[in-house]
């Protein structure tokens, strides 16, 4: 666990990374809307700066915890960190292969089935057919979901859809895991399952991401913490500091309600 | 990549393969990528196209016995019609079984086109949560389309020949310009269907506007009638119509029995490479901004 020891090498190195966006009002921009609002001469369109100036460090075989309120800033990094939104300044590196589970998505098409999705998915995130041909087996059995993979995606509960996009996160064999708010899907037997693996990731020194409100599943599986606020940096410490921090400044007890919850 | 001089505690896996990949990212001051490493991507994840235009097609039932016959019959009929309205508004049966012949071959062409165009539109809007979810090479999603649409063309070369063959049209070693033609016409359809695949994401509503679009592309393409047919004050349409040329080429190749003209074969050279090269530049340099526009 000696995370902060300098012989490991950096997985994840992120220096004065800003991320800002456009977004317009319009639920769906059209053509039509576009010309209406040309002729009026208006623009709706709102920068946002998700995240400002934040750098920091994960070595390999560190579970980094990322905490803060909604809106923080926290998904924004981590699909910076995924190369998913490029970001406006700064630079982020990352070494190894990363598996991403993102606010609980595999399946992008609900139309299609479990198997479908699963294979889609892999492929998309440049896995060879074969490999996932190896791992798909594990990644139902872990799932627990054997009689629903020919289904379409529609028909499963959110709990199930969490917990394939769990198994297939984490049986790509990655070398760097970032996971948003996932923690959370399935029954408690589920939950500690999951846990369970993420252990045993972290101990075959694999790299993990972990964005979550439940600050106890931080506090247990987390080696370091960061706490964003409003697109900055807050805090980057050890899990306790950072929680204990984060809880004084949300003004709540750290009781169970918040710890598993929240 | 960075080299390491620290001694490095030991890992069940080997050390290529734990740095084998490095990713940088940084702000993109010209908004591309960089142009090798993405084709390097595009190419190895090229399965991922092909098994997503794959699901696709089985979605549709391509794969069962009447889906097949389906694709089959369905561009038939709709030659059929276009025979007879044409046929009546001439009130004369100059072209016969030729003109039939010629009309099958373009309308077969231009729905490749047609379907790249109308598949690859909704690619990118419909990819929702796998962009939000994953990095890969956002081409990969119009280019899918294209093997959907190449997918579909594929029965209609079975009812064509027959065809062919009836009308009594020549079978030579000039059929052979058939392939690069048709390649042109695949490098064009990449093309478009990028270009409308990034535009539906700002103009959710293009794909509304483009059956009306598509259908007026048919009317003033060479496929409803010959290509010399065109009265010289309309020649020009030919030239400013990406398919002018190639479907120019097409028919004199197929239908004609002779070498494609060099003008036509250069106008469709210039259409398609350059449409792609513009599409594939304004594509890639929205991409990254796709995960945010969802």
């Amino acid at each position: 666990m000696s995370s902060l020891s300098v012989s490991e090498r950096t997985a994840i190195s992120v220096e004065d990374v800003s991320v800002t966006y456009r977004t317009s009002f319009e639920r769906a921009p059209t053509l039509r809307s576009t010309m209406l609002r040309l002729g009026r001469r208006e623009r709706v369109v709102r920068e946002i700066e998700a995240v400002r100036n934040v750098s920091f460090d994960v070595p390999h075989g560190t579970v980094l915890g990322i905490v803060g309120a909604n809106g923080a800033g926290k998904s924004t990094l981590v699909r910076t960190i995924a190369g998913i939104l490029p970001p406006t300044a700064g630079r982020v590196e990352v070494h190894g292969r990363v598996s991403t589970l993102l606010a609980l998505g595999v399946g992008f098409n609900r139309k299609l089935s479990g198997r479908e999705n699963v294979v889609l998915g892999g492929l998309a995130a440049g896995l060879k057919r074969d490999h996932l041909a190896e791992k798909y087996d594990d990644i139902v059995a872990f799932a627990e979901l054997e009689e629903f993979m020919d289904m379409p995606m529609r028909t499963y509960s959110s709990g199930m859809y969490g917990r394939l996009a769990f198994s297939v996160a984490v049986n790509m064999d990655p070398d760097i895991l970032l996971i948003d708010e996932a923690l959370s899907v399935g029954d408690a037997r589920f939950r500690r399952k999951s846990a369970e693996k993420m252990r045993e990731l972290c101990g075959e020194d694999r790299t993990v991401v972990l964005v979550s409100h439940a600050l106890g599943t931080i506090q247990e599986l987390a080696d370091q913490a960061v706490w964003m606020d409003k697109g900055q940096l807050r805090m980057w410490d050890d899990p306790d500091s950072v929680i204990n921090a984060y809880t004084e400044f949300l003004e709540v007890k750290q009781d169970a309600v918040t710890l598993e919850d929240v | 990549m960075s080299t390491p001089t620290l001694p490095r505690p030991s890992r069940h896996r080997r050390e290529d393969e734990f740095t084998g990949e490095r990713h940088v990212y940084e702000p993109h001051t010209v908004g591309l990528p960089p142009l090798r490493s993405y084709a390097r991507e595009l190419w190895r994840r090229r399965e991922f196209a092909v098994e997503l235009s794959r699901t696709k097609l089985r979605e549709q039932h391509f794969d069962t016995a009447f889906g097949q016959l389906w694709l089959v019959i369905n561009p038939l009929l709709m030659a059929l019609v276009y025979f007879v309205l044409i046929d009546i508004l001439r009130a004369s049966h100059a072209g016969g079984l030729k003109f039939f012949a010629h009309l099958v071959a373009g309308l077969f062409a231009f729905y490749y086109i047609h379907n790249s165009v109308t598949v690859g539109v909704k690619s990118v809007t419909k990819g929702g949560r796998l962009i939000l979810n994953s990095a890969f090479p956002r081409a990969l999603l119009p280019l899918s389309a294209v093997i959907t649409a190449f997918m579909r063309f594929l029965p209609t070369l079975v009812i064509y020949v027959p065809i062919h063959l009836l009308a009594g049209l020549p079978v030579g070693p000039h059929l052979l310009w058939v392939v690069p033609i048709f390649a042109l016409l695949t490098l064009l359809a990449c093309g478009l269907s990028m270009l409308v695949a990034a535009a539906q994401v700002y103009f959710r509503d293009l794909s509304s506007f483009l059956p009306y679009v598509l259908r007026i592309w048919l009317y003033i393409s060479p496929v409803l009638y010959y290509p010399e047919r065109v009265p010289e004050r309309y020649k020009f349409i030919l030239d400013v119509n990406p398919l002018g040329g190639l479907l120019t080429a097409w028919s004199d190749v197929i239908n004609r029995g002779h070498a494609p003209t060099a003008s036509s074969l250069l106008l469709g050279l210039a259409w398609g490479v350059g449409l792609f090269i513009v599409s594939a530049l304004f594509f890639m340099s929205r991409e990254r901004e796709f995960a945010v526009r969802l």
